[in-house]
């Protein structure tokens, strides 16, 4: 920087002195909203954290929910944290690869035009729907006998409750997110660069698969991680397809298969029972579990940034 | 490779040879780091082969005409600069040549372009664009690593992906050949986007070379370029004409008359006019291409 003495340089803060009042109201109103909102997070945050400390022992990572009356003995939310995870793996092994192939497909292909705008219109109309309402469906369409094979029959009939169920139904909830990232990181890329693959001799299919998807890798993590953290919050369609059973009922004992055709829980629908208005009524256990949720989605939103911000650096054309 | 009827020969006489005196090279270029590097004893042992034959070629998106009935051969041994004013159909040109602009919407063709005597059109295009290669205006390596770029080029699809040792020779070469070897011989691992931006468009000559082809086309190459990277290239443009017929589209007639044998003037998608550099920049036939090179509009 030149050393001016004597010059009184302008800084941008000194620009609002000439301002108009209204546009100095407005100002003011947009900071304080601003602070309000940041505010409002870092209560949420905050109280969750010193609720969390509080109340979460490691003894209640380690054990189950049991019946008891007295909340020393209902045991700690093993299963629903182990609930948690495999729903969140499998929703994600479903709507992953699915999804960045309907991203794929509408941004690279896109032929017949009129079905890549009837896609496009679908899974926004996905995005949109209350997965209570998903959740509904999934009942009836796992309900059905052909599906029987997915849950377990009593009596002949087909429960159509299961982690096969709510984790079908759970990817596509998560669906939405991957194929919009994806399709952002595909479009990001200049036309120049497939253009580049096709001339050296390369076909569509090979410059989607080693020039493509490798650049657009970002925002396949960036859409799988929002989508998971979507996945991992849900509860209507947990309580409804998965059964809300606190911990896992096994349809039988075969050994994986048996408890992915059983029901069980997740910490969302933990916390739902034991809310102060749920049935469980246990606060303590619900603020805990509810803060070991909140960490999982924190450190899926960090992740975020982290790989955005990576991204930006190591994979842009000058 | 396949063998090929042997292509017709023919030797430019001493007196083609566009001479460092003739440069009118006016304007901010002058007198800069970049002077015409080209060893003037070059040209007499070149020898020219026809490689590509344009043929009354026009293209047009939907109505409107990109490139009306143009015809001019492409030779190995020599490089052929485009010039012209933006939307001249320059870039269109170039693009019809490995039949890249088939993949434009509404772009429809006409006319006949051979390569080797054979007609593009009947080539399968994955193979016709392996023998004639193509860079870009922007810097574009792939998202991998300096290596993967060039062996990516290599690895021919539906087959097995051949082993990194099995292509290492090829990619050595055809760094070498971009002159880059030297300067990423030690990081080949390292991710070709962190290059700079001289280095990234060797990178993709390199890539463009690895196919070894018989056309190299080059799309305003140094226009995001620094001059000490574009001196860089266009000395290696010099270098690589005598093995592989080089195409150049170029906005920069002072790069045209630094790196081109034969130029061909374009306006409004005509050809105005086709000729050697030297008579081209000296003695223009036609009035606009007067007015062009002397800088009187474009």
């Amino acid at each position: 920087m030149s050393a001016v003495t004597g010059t009184r340089v302008r800084r941008p803060d000194r620009a609002t002195a000439s301002w108009r009042w209204s546009d100095r109201l407005g100002l003011g109103l947009a900071w304080l909203l601003g602070l309000l909102f940041c505010a409002i997070a870092a209560a949420i945050v905050v109280y969750f954290l010193l609720e969390g400390i509080r109340y979460l022992r490691p003894s209640l990572l380690v054990t189950n929910p049991a019946a008891a009356s007295s909340e020393s003995q209902t045991g700690g939310f093993l299963d629903p944290l182990l609930g948690t995870l495999i729903i969140g793996t499998m929703s994600m092994a479903i709507a992953v690869p699915v999804g960045v192939g309907i991203a794929v497909w509408l941004s690279e292909f896109g032929r017949p035009t009129a079905l890549a705008r009837v896609a496009e219109s679908a899974i926004e109309m996905m995005a949109g729907e209350p997965s209570v309402v998903l959740a509904l469906f999934g009942l009836s369409l796992f309900g059905l006998g052909a599906l029987g094979f997915l849950s377990q029959t009593t009596n002949g009939v087909v429960l159509g409750q299961s982690f096969f169920a709510a984790a079908a139904l759970l990817s596509l909830v998560g669906l939405p997110l991957v194929v919009a990232s994806t399709r952002e990181g595909l479009q990001a890329i200049p036309s120049h660069v497939r253009e580049a693959s096709y001339a050296v001799g390369k076909t569509k299919i090979a410059t989607t698969r080693r020039v493509l998807l490798p650049a657009a890798r970002p925002s396949v993590i960036t859409g799988t991680m929002l989508g998971l953290g979507r996945v991992i919050s849900d509860t209507a369609i947990v309580l409804l397809l998965l059964g809300g059973t606190l911990t896992f009922q096994a349809a039988n004992s075969t050994p994986l298969l048996g408890l992915l055709r059983g029901t069980g829980d997740t910490l969302t629908g933990y916390i739902y029972y034991n809310a102060p208005t749920g049935d469980g009524n246990q606060p303590s256990k619900a603020y805990a579990a509810a803060f070991v949720l909140m960490l999982f989605v924190l450190a899926l939103n960090l992740g975020v940034d982290f790989v955005v911000s990576r991204s930006r650096k190591a994979i842009t054309w000058k | 490779m396949e063998m090929r009827k042997p292509p017709p020969v023919r030797r430019l006489s001493g007196s083609e040879l566009p001479s460092l005196a003739a440069s009118n090279g006016n304007g901010h270029h002058s007198g800069t780091v970049i002077s015409a590097p080209r060893p003037p004893s070059a040209r007499d042992t070149a020898v020219a082969i026809d490689r590509m034959d344009v043929e009354e070629l026009s293209v047009a998106y939907g109505t409107k005409p990109a490139v009306k009935a143009v015809s001019l051969p492409i030779r190995q041994g020599e490089v052929l600069a485009l010039i012209g004013p933006s939307g001249c159909g320059k870039t269109t040109l170039l693009r019809s040549l490995n039949r890249l602009t088939e993949l434009t919407r509404g772009a429809s063709l006409s006319g006949r372009i051979a390569l080797d005597g054979v007609d593009i059109a009947t080539m399968d295009p994955t193979a016709l664009r392996r023998r004639v290669t193509m860079v870009f205006q922007q810097p574009n390596p792939f998202p991998m690593s300096v290596f993967d770029n060039v062996a990516y080029v290599l690895r021919e699809q539906a087959k097995r992906r051949p082993r990194r040792a099995a292509v290492r020779g090829e990619v050595h070469d055809a760094l070498a050949r971009a002159g880059l070897l030297d300067e990423v011989a030690d990081n080949l691992d390292h991710p070709a986007l962190r290059l700079s931006g001289g280095q990234q468009q060797r990178l993709c000559i390199a890539r463009a070379l690895a196919a070894n082809p018989e056309v190299l086309l080059l799309d305003e190459p140094c226009s995001a370029l620094d001059p000490i990277s574009t001196k860089l290239i266009e000395d290696l443009i010099i270098k690589l004409r005598d093995d592989v017929a080089v195409v150049i589209v170029t906005h920069n007639l002072q790069q045209a008359h630094r790196v081109a044998d034969y130029v061909a003037f374009m306006y409004l998608g005509e050809l105005v006019e086709y000729g050697s550099a030297r008579r081209m920049f000296g003695s223009p036939r036609e009035q606009r291409t007067k007015e062009y090179v002397s800088g009187a509009f474009g």
